[in-house]
């Protein structure tokens, strides 16, 4: 019996199949994401000041944790058109609920939470018991969450939180002290190496090909570069914002979970081929009810979150543009709407280019009618090469 | 390569009849698999012998008659039930997820966990082994199955099926989506499998696919058992008169 036989390809060739096929959307991503600012900083010179900056990534907190939950669905070839009114649902019971009836603020969050995890469990009920398109219920949702929004809100249609709840201080004022952020930083980055090591040593003994000791540690090196830049740079203004970093941190699980657990892979399996997956054993309907659960949860927990930034929840809280701008960052992220291929750090990424351009637009003293447009070419080109990288996998 | 007969068979059919609605899909079969031994099942299209597999598989239960297993009835709920008693099938479309790759393709549904993430290092060490066993080859475990040939996609697929060390492995029409080399690749594999100890049935509609590895060939016609032959002595001609029914 002969070994298997390893077809030998050159570097190159193996990186340009891997970019063409989309097996790598991280780096050309980033790569766009590095270009649009260097194109905002030469075109005004603050767009790269750390002021903005903190400002730019407290902005994205709230709808990048939506867009989380949209990667999730997006990950199972399906999608949930209401998150932008589940995240508005979430801000008019956390608003209503603290100020209106009274309840502790915790509470008011808890109950916000919950409508979440019930509209997605009912959304997964709908979809696998029924067979109904997301798309189709999820814009049904839509509007049934949107009328429950402006009741919940009653006549005046507009509550305020009180600026000292800690709610608000959370979202608006709540940066990490320096020294926390640099002990983040290095448990990260130790954490990385320490289980890049482990699995190159495990990977030694089981005799199967592992990465050089040299690859290990540049890939160490540029994390502890990239998170040491950033919170140094931060640093120098307000520092990173406790909802940014609860954000991220979110993001890092949710990769986490897809990557390295059972349940992950189902997500990827059944977003692939749900027949094939039903047929190894995966219990596809359990798979789909988490996932809608998890993205209406985030939706809501979103929701919250902007409440917070805001201070104020009104009848426009989660209007149709959250719903399209987390959608947008999800795509133009590098998750593929066609299920099965993503990475949940695609909501960041996506999240940052849509905040880029729009504040660097801002800057530039153009309008709604420049970002909308601007943004939808950005979409558009995701669009197409997520096409394009699909049909090259398919060749 | 010739039957002992002697042997206790591992999988048995006793008088095994099922029909969908009005039609008949299968009619009194009898049939015997042992270790060790490629059993080839042809028959033209409507012949049965997709419900065969499925019957076999746990995937059809039948209306009449016994499935047996080293002799003794057992009854195959599902797939898992046959699994369990170490039955597995390869089905015509494979089931693999195109997304996946190799290793999480062979692994899926049945994942080894360590410290409640995925080990994924043992996974890829067994993968090889048994893409080693089968000779499969394959320009990486790690790449998506959407990049491999559909011989390379078969011999995955196989290998899935050979976790947990069936006893009996059911091709359901392996061979026909294939071309000539990965019939010939195909054929080797399943000498591998015999090799191994597996006991091995297969389907085809096609008479000369198969009569190279198998070891005895049964004919189906319309539901019923139209034959069975020595697959070292009978004739091209035998065989498409117990197919088509046409007298010689």
């Amino acid at each position: 019996m002969s070994a298997p036989l390893v077809a030998p390809q050159r570097p190159g060739a193996e990186l340009w199949r891997r970019l063409r096929t989309g097996e790598m959307s991280a780096l050309p991503i980033t790569a766009a994401l590095v270009l649009i600012w260097i194109v905002f900083q030469s075109l005004n010179g603050s767009f790269l000041s750390s002021d903005n900056l903190v400002n730019l990534t407290q902005q994205s907190a709230a709808t990048g944790v939506i867009a989380l939950g949209v990667v999730l669905t997006l990950h199972l070839g399906q999608i949930d058109l209401s998150v932008g009114a589940v995240s508005g649902l979430a801000a008019a019971i956390v608003a209503v609920g603290a100020v209106r009836i009274g309840w502790p603020l915790a509470l008011a969050v808890a109950a916000a939470l919950a409508a979440g995890v019930l509209i997605g469990l009912l959304y997964g009920a709908v979809h696998t018991r029924l067979g109904v398109p997301s798309f189709v219920f999820t814009l049904a949702g839509l509007l049934v969450v949107g009328g429950l929004q402006l009741r919940v809100l009653g006549s005046t249609g507009s509550v305020n939180l009180p600026f000292q709840s800690w709610l608000v201080r959370f979202c608006q004022t709540s940066f990490l002290p320096p020294l926390l952020s640099w002990l983040v930083v290095a448990a990260v980055v130790a954490l990385y190496a320490g289980s890049r090591l482990q699995d190159r040593a495990r990977r030694h003994r089981a005799e199967l090909s592992a990465p050089s000791l040299a690859s290990v540690l540049a890939r160490v090196a540029v994390l502890a570069a990239v998170l040491a830049t950033a919170v140094a740079y931060l640093g120098t203004n307000r520092g990173v914002g406790a909802v940014f970093a609860l954000f991220v941190a979110l993001v890092a699980l949710t990769d986490l979970a897809l990557r390295r657990t059972r349940w992950g892979r189902f997500v990827r399996a059944v977003g692939g081929d749900a027949e094939a997956a039903r047929r190894a054993g995966v219990p596809v309907r359990r798979v789909l009810v988490t996932v809608f659960a998890a993205c209406s949860t985030l939706a809501a927990l979103g929701g919250v979150l902007a409440v917070g930034r805001l201070a104020a929840a009104n009848q426009a809280s989660g209007a149709v543009d959250v719903t399209l701008t987390a959608v947008a960052a999800a795509v133009i992220g590098g998750t593929s709407m066609y299920g099965g291929r993503g990475s949940a750090w695609s909501a960041l990424l996506g999240i940052l280019i849509i905040q880029s351009i729009s504040t660097g637009l801002t800057l530039l003293n153009l309008d709604q009618s420049v970002r909308y447009a601007v943004t939808g070419i950005v979409l558009a080109i995701a669009v197409v090469i997520d096409a394009l990288q699909r049909r090259a996998r398919e060749q | 390569m010739s039957t002992v007969p002697a042997r206790t068979p591992v999988l048995s059919l006793r008088g095994v009849s099922r029909s969908f609605g009005a039609a008949r899909a299968l009619l009194g079969i009898d049939l015997d698999i042992h270790a060790h031994e490629v059993v080839a099942v042809v028959g033209d299209t409507g012949a049965g012998k997709s419900t065969l597999v499925g019957v076999l598989s746990g995937a059809l239960q039948p209306d009449e008659g016994q499935v047996l297993v080293d002799d003794a009835p057992v009854t195959l709920t599902d797939p898992a039930a046959a699994r369990a008693l170490g039955i597995a099938a390869v089905f015509q479309d494979l089931a693999l997820c195109a997304n996946l790759d190799v290793v999480e393709n062979l692994f899926l549904g049945q994942e080894p966990v360590r410290g409640g993430l995925l080990d994924e290092v043992a996974m890829e060490k067994e993968a090889w082994k048994l893409l080693g066993q089968l000779a499969a080859r394959v320009p990486s475990v790690r790449i998506p199955v959407a990049g491999l040939s559909g011989g390379q996609r078969r011999a995955v697929a196989i290998a899935r099926s050979l976790l947990g060390e069936p006893r009996v492995i059911l091709l359901d029409e392996p061979t026909a989506s294939l071309g000539l080399t990965q019939i010939a690749e195909f054929l080797t594999l399943v000498e591998r499998l015999r090799a191994r100890g597996h006991a091995v049935l297969i389907t085809s509609h096609s008479l000369s696919d198969l009569q190279a590895v198998a070891d005895r060939i049964v004919v189906l016609r319309l539901g019923r058992t139209n034959g069975e032959f020595d697959a070292d002595r009978v004739t091209y001609e035998d065989l498409l008169a117990a197919m088509t029914g046409v007298a010689r």
